[in-house]
């Protein structure tokens, strides 16, 4: 162990508060509408006053489910009746009300001060009970449950594990140019939850995160120049990995989390993508072109990089093996423009800003076919992330000039958009399922 | 019809781009400095610049920004005399250190941006180096689209945010 993680190890152990609450609070608006969603009821569940804190778990349910584009949620207004077991659920009645599924559930408290959550999942159409499971939480946490609950829920209908219960981390920016205040903060996948992990008055950029989702890295400029830091989400400690003369910039993190992909471009500015081992500090050269190189990101197996380069006159995307004695290959064939890609969990997939028609916009490209699809319908997309079940991609764009965050379902039929009410908001990036 | 606009600038400039590419000889960048560890969940950065001074006056020596077109790091005619006064100036003065910032406007990739401010931060130096003044005298940062001068997201603002700006440092 080097003494620079001795001496990190020792300040996380001496780690305590963590970060502030966050000014900038998103606001989750439908888009654009789903064609053939499948219909689901949710019925509020039955409270455990006062230990839930008011929460009303079934909402939050409803609202994921609505936000992945497969489901509509029954309006409450039209429920004739509000069960709260499998039991109690007439599911012929359901059905004839035009449910699929009906979602029931009870909040309990136990002897310690826990909350449990049960929840059950019966398809009226069969009347068959699909689901039927309990959850233990610290009332704290209880928000972290129902995105739990929406998780399981999304499971047993499409067989796909739900991305709900995890996080997004975004740049939020506010002030009048050239006076910019900015901050780093993580948020719930809903924006709900936000909290501030850093805050500067010089730029803050390209936020990653670490597979395990415990870490993030990300360009800081607040010594003038640029460097790489990462940061220690639970505790808030952060050191500094890369501050080379030149830039140091777009740091992903590879699957294993022991390496940092880094642009450098020492001295002459000519920017080329490095590998850093974290604990050995030890750099090796990954790419060594006159052209611009940056934007790396790892293939999910660890076996490559994409990247963006413009050695073709014009940036587009391009791929390296990393066994040793590979060369970059070109990827991306459509249009003049193709940057900042980012691989699909299942590695099938990437998703890049392409310039569509002069518009900047999110496309993903199947690396099967290499056929590409526009996704958003912004003049000024950027930041494609996907969510850490490839069903989803978050990304960034601008509306009445202001920076705005958007999901977008990977099939392009619903889109959400996540607005600050303060400020604009900027490169989101979905962080890692959870344990 | 203003995409096709666009677009037809953004080819043309493209093809100029990779025709006039330069190719510098690759070197490894220097080994990593010492790192530092920070307990930092709270600022980080200062707005006031300590590090900048009000430099040398004068019709030109007062100008301190140098504009780019879209997609291009090649010094402007109208720019030449600007940055051929600082040179004149700064090989005069060696002793004086100056930082070219470049920057990018807020269309496209921002880490992609961050090299093409670079780019032209580098095409400022390089016509400095080219007129006397020492490489010790001069340091680069590109800021990309992270810093805008202006606010706005039209041509108007695209063209005063696409620049170099020499600050002179104490």
């Amino acid at each position: 162990m080097s003494d620079r993680m001795k001496k990190l190890a020792l300040m996380i152990l001496a780690a305590t508060g963590l970060a502030s609450p966050a000014f900038a609070q998103l606001r989750l608006t439908i888009t654009s509408g789903v064609t053939d969603p499948i219909p689901i009821a949710v019925v509020p569940f039955a409270r455990a006053v006062p230990a839930d804190g008011g929460l009303d778990v079934a909402n939050v349910v409803q609202r994921d489910l609505e936000s992945s584009g497969r489901f509509k949620g029954m309006p409450r207004t039209d429920m004739i009746n509000t069960p709260t077991s499998a039991a109690q659920v007439d599911a012929a009645a359901w059905k004839q009300m035009r449910n699929d599924y009906v979602a029931v559930g009870r909040l309990g408290t136990t002897a310690a001060g826990d909350l449990t959550v049960d929840v059950e999942l019966v398809n009226v159409l069969n009347g068959q009970p699909v689901l039927s499971k309990q959850w233990t939480t610290k009332p704290a946490n209880l928000r972290n449950t129902a995105h739990r609950v929406a998780d399981a829920i999304y499971k047993a209908i499409t067989g796909i594990p739900g991305a709900f219960a995890t996080r997004i981390a975004y740049v939020s920016v506010d002030g009048k140019a050239p006076n910019l205040h900015y901050q780093l903060i993580i948020a719930d996948a809903d924006g709900e939850n936000p909290r501030k992990v850093l805050q500067s008055d010089r730029p803050l950029m390209s936020p990653a995160w670490s597979s395990d989702g415990k870490w993030l890295a990300y360009v800081s400029f607040e010594r003038r120049v640029s460097a790489v830091y990462v940061q220690e989400v639970s505790s808030g400690k952060r050191s500094m990995v890369s501050a080379r003369a030149g830039i140091n910039g777009a740091p992903a993190w590879s699957p294993d989390g022991k390496k940092l992909a880094l642009t450098l471009s020492g001295n002459n500015g000519n920017l080329d993508i490095y590998l850093l081992d974290l604990a050995s500090q030890a750099l090796t050269r990954l790419t060594d072109d006159p052209g611009i190189d940056t934007e790396a990101a790892f293939a999910p197996d660890g076996s490559a990089i994409y990247f963006t380069s413009d050695r073709s006159g014009s940036p587009q995307v391009y791929k390296l093996g990393l066994s040793g004695g590979d060369r970059p290959r070109r990827v991306t064939f459509t249009g003049t423009y193709n940057a900042r890609p980012r691989v699909s969990p299942d590695g099938k997939q990437l998703a890049v800003l392409t310039l569509d028609n002069g518009s900047y916009r999110i496309a993903v490209q199947d690396l099967g076919t290499n056929t590409m699809q526009v996704l958003s319908k912004g003049s000024q997309d950027e930041s494609p992330s996907y969510a850490p079940n490839g069903a989803m991609v978050i990304l960034a764009g601008r509306e009445r000039g202001q920076g705005v965050l958007q999901t977008i379902s990977i099939d392009g039929q619903t889109s959400f958009r996540l607005n600050a009410d303060a400020g604009e908001v900027r490169e989101p990036v979905w962080g890692p399922f959870l344990p | 019809m203003k995409n096709v606009v666009l677009t037809t600038v953004l080819i043309a400039s493209l093809g100029f781009m990779a025709a006039c590419k330069t190719k510098p000889e690759p070197t490894p960048p220097p080994p990593p400095q010492q790192t530092s560890d920070t307990s930092g969940v709270g600022d980080a950065g200062a707005t006031v610049d300590d590090t900048a001074t009000g430099g040398p006056t004068g019709e030109l020596l007062s100008k301190r920004v140098v504009y780019f077109d879209f997609d291009r790091a090649d010094i402007r005619a109208d720019s030449q005399a600007v940055v051929s006064a600082h040179a004149a100036f700064l090989a005069k003065n060696p002793s004086q250190k100056v930082r070219l910032e470049g920057h990018a406007d807020e269309r496209g990739s921002r880490e992609y941006n961050i090299g093409l401010g670079e780019r032209r931060g580098q095409a400022v130096r390089r016509a400095l180096l080219l007129s006397g003044v020492a490489e010790a005298q001069l340091s680069t940062v590109s800021y990309g689209e992270e810093r805008p001068a202006v606010a706005g997201s039209d041509e108007q603002a695209y063209a005063l945010n696409r620049r170099v700006e020499i600050v002179y440092l104490k």
